[in-house]
């Protein structure tokens, strides 16, 4: 048999599993966490009406403080996003935060005595960026070239950049002098608060970046199969390097943004915002294994966070019950993933 | 006989040689592989196959001797540089992303962009798609679904868009390391099918495999390693299993 027929084993070709009720659910299941947030107003709006009578949504008041209230913990957790979906976790993302708001308070503040006072603003927020990008650098050079896990080279990053931005501090919040960089931080546009006209910029930006570039596109490679991405030829260490450069400077701009609404510098600034963060993308509908999420998902995830904060505090109950409501989210959240990962998991042969 | 055997080769290595320190892996081994042949590498665990084809596909460099495209003496420092000249190899364990669409795979680390209102660069996912039904469709494999991820798609299916990639990047020469290896039977046929489909285009394929029958199915010739010498080589319509295993074993 020198010339085997092509014929001989033919097969039919094969069904996909293209069944539309299936990803119609799927698509659901990937909308979860707006589902959420609708359901979560709602359930406020109720409660606001019968203790209160009064509303909680159409306040446009309330809308305002919890979409100033998200917009940190948002800038935070978009690069988060980017990490997570790549397979690994960026800890020292709260601390880079609180180091970039002490670096923009002392370099507005330096730069403002020879210079005017946007250009020291615009300077402030510059050096914050930058100087975040330092342990990010460092952070990306131990996981990719030293093989740290991303855990472990984050959390001592974590440390390092705690210690930094006290130091940096003196022990204590710098306060800004520049009326350009408190008008940024407080200062409204056609009643729309210019932090979160900035922060659903920024988020268009990383969603394009994450969604339509060849770097979005290998990080969801990498996070699904470093081993392929590796053999279709993509630079892992250059990428890894890159990610973890781009977190720390979301951090970088979230902790300018801070320095902004406070009109001052603190190093504790991102300290909660940490588990947040990772709360959010968790909620979003990103998988902690890496491979999968959206920014639009960590969007939503950060508003429920913010809802349930500003939400319970609105309606009196007690503000520690604010942690027990977010652990509970962050539970059900990843229940609801794992159910519909088992449920739509077309995977024959495992 | 065909005519195929004297064409010229599209893959020749001679005498080559590889060691690790003063474990000699391969030592002074040659094969050819012709356009539109199958040839089966058989041996043992640790007889040297693994050497042979990373040697070839250039994951490391061999000790002695030279490899040859069409003739041409050439040497590779990265894989990438083997896969610029059209030698793909194809894993067992499906060096796929799952979480992407076929399209995503084939266009993996070579993304096409397109301008999106005239200056935004972004990914053209429109010409993945149709890349990718075109290549799957030549492979016979026709898809409806084609922005859904590969994890929907069973084994086989997915072995398919491995080897759909080579193809659509023009590979001539194929190795496939145990490609059935991780499937169930009818999955195997189909990748049997698709080997026979490669063999149709005039492609070069090197076909690993621990299953016999899954050789004799398919290969043209079958090419026996033992302690990094060949042992043995053997048309297919001129040799049967038990000689097949004397070779490997060493009778």
């Amino acid at each position: 048999m020198t010339s085997t027929s092509p014929i001989e084993t033919h097969v039919a070709p094969q069904a996909d599993h293209g069944d539309p009720a299936r990803s119609w659910l799927a698509r659901i299941a990937e909308g979860r966490a707006w589902l959420f947030l609708a359901g979560l107003i709602i359930c406020f709006e109720v409660w606001s009406r019968l203790s209160f009578g009064a509303t909680f949504v159409l306040n446009p008041f309330n809308v305002q403080s919890i979409a100033i209230f998200a917009v940190a913990p948002l800038l935070l957790a978009t690069g988060q996003t980017f990490v997570i979906i790549s397979g690994g976790i960026d800890l020292s993302l709260g601390f880079i935060m609180g180091l970039a708001a002490v670096v923009a308070a002392h370099a507005t503040n330096m730069a403002g005595v020879a210079m005017p006072v946007p250009l020291a603003m615009m300077l402030g927020i510059l050096a914050a960026v930058i100087v975040a990008g330092v342990p990010g650098v460092i952070n990306g050079l131990l996981i990719s070239r030293l093989r740290i896990p991303p855990f472990i080279g984050t959390l001592g990053m974590f440390g390092v950049a705690r210690g930094a931005a006290f130091l940096l501090a003196g022990g204590t919040t710098v306060p800004v002098q520049n009326s350009w960089f408190a008008l940024l931080g407080n200062g409204r546009f056609y009643g729309v608060p210019y932090l979160v006209i900035i922060a659903a910029v920024f988020v268009v930006v990383m969603h394009y970046i994450l969604s339509q570039t060849r770097f979005g596109q290998h990080n969801y490679a990498i996070g699904a199969n470093v081993q392929a991405a590796r053999r279709a030829g993509i630079d892992i260490r250059g990428h890894i390097l890159r990610l973890y450069v781009l977190s720390a400077m979301c951090a970088g701009l979230g902790g300018a943004l801070y320095a902004a609404r406070f009109t001052a510098g603190a190093a504790q600034a991102g300290e909660p915002l940490l588990l947040d963060s990772v709360a959010a993308v968790v909620i979003g509908g990103a998988s902690l294994f890496g491979g999968s999420g959206t920014i639009f998902g960590t969007v939503a995830g950060a508003l429920v966070i913010a809802v349930i904060q500003y939400g319970l505090v609105f309606v009196n109950v007690e503000p520690f019950w604010q942690f027990i409501a977010v652990g509970l989210v962050i539970i059900i959240s990843v229940l609801i993933d794992q159910a519909q990962r088992r449920f739509s998991g077309a995977r024959q042969d495992e | 006989m065909n005519s195929s055997e004297q064409t010229t080769p599209l893959l020749e290595v001679r005498h080559l040689s590889k060691h690790f320190g003063a474990v000699q892996a391969l030592n002074d081994f040659s094969m050819a592989v012709r356009p539109g042949e199958v040839v089966a590498l058989a041996g043992d665990n640790g007889a040297g196959k693994t050497t042979l084809i990373k040697a070839i596909s250039g994951v490391f460099q061999p000790t002695g001797g030279e490899i040859l495209l069409r003739g041409q003496p050439v040497t590779f420092a990265t894989p990438q540089e083997a896969r610029e000249k059209g030698i793909e190899t194809i894993y067992q364990d499906l060096a796929l992303a799952d979480n992407l669409s076929i399209g995503a795979n084939i266009f993996l680390g070579r993304e096409p962009m397109r301008k999106a209102f005239g200056f935004l660069p972004v990914l053209d996912r429109k010409a993945m798609a149709v890349a990718a039904k075109q290549t799957m469709g030549r492979l016979d494999f026709h898809v409806s679904r084609l922005d859904a991820p590969v994890s929907n798609f069973s084994g086989g299916q997915r072995q398919a868009v491995a080897i759909g990639r080579a193809v659509y990047w023009d590979a001539q020469i194929l190795i496939m390391d145990e490609p059935t290896a991780a499937l169930g039977v009818p999955e195997q046929r189909k990748v049997i099918s698709l080997i026979h489909q490669l063999k149709a285009q005039g492609r070069g394929v090197i076909f690993i495999s621990h299953n016999l029958q899954d050789i004799f199915a398919v290969s043209d010739r079958i090419v026996v390693l033992r302690r990094g010498i060949q042992a043995g080589e053997r048309r297919i319509s001129e040799t049967n299993h038990d000689e097949v295993v004397k070779l490997m074993v060493g009778g």
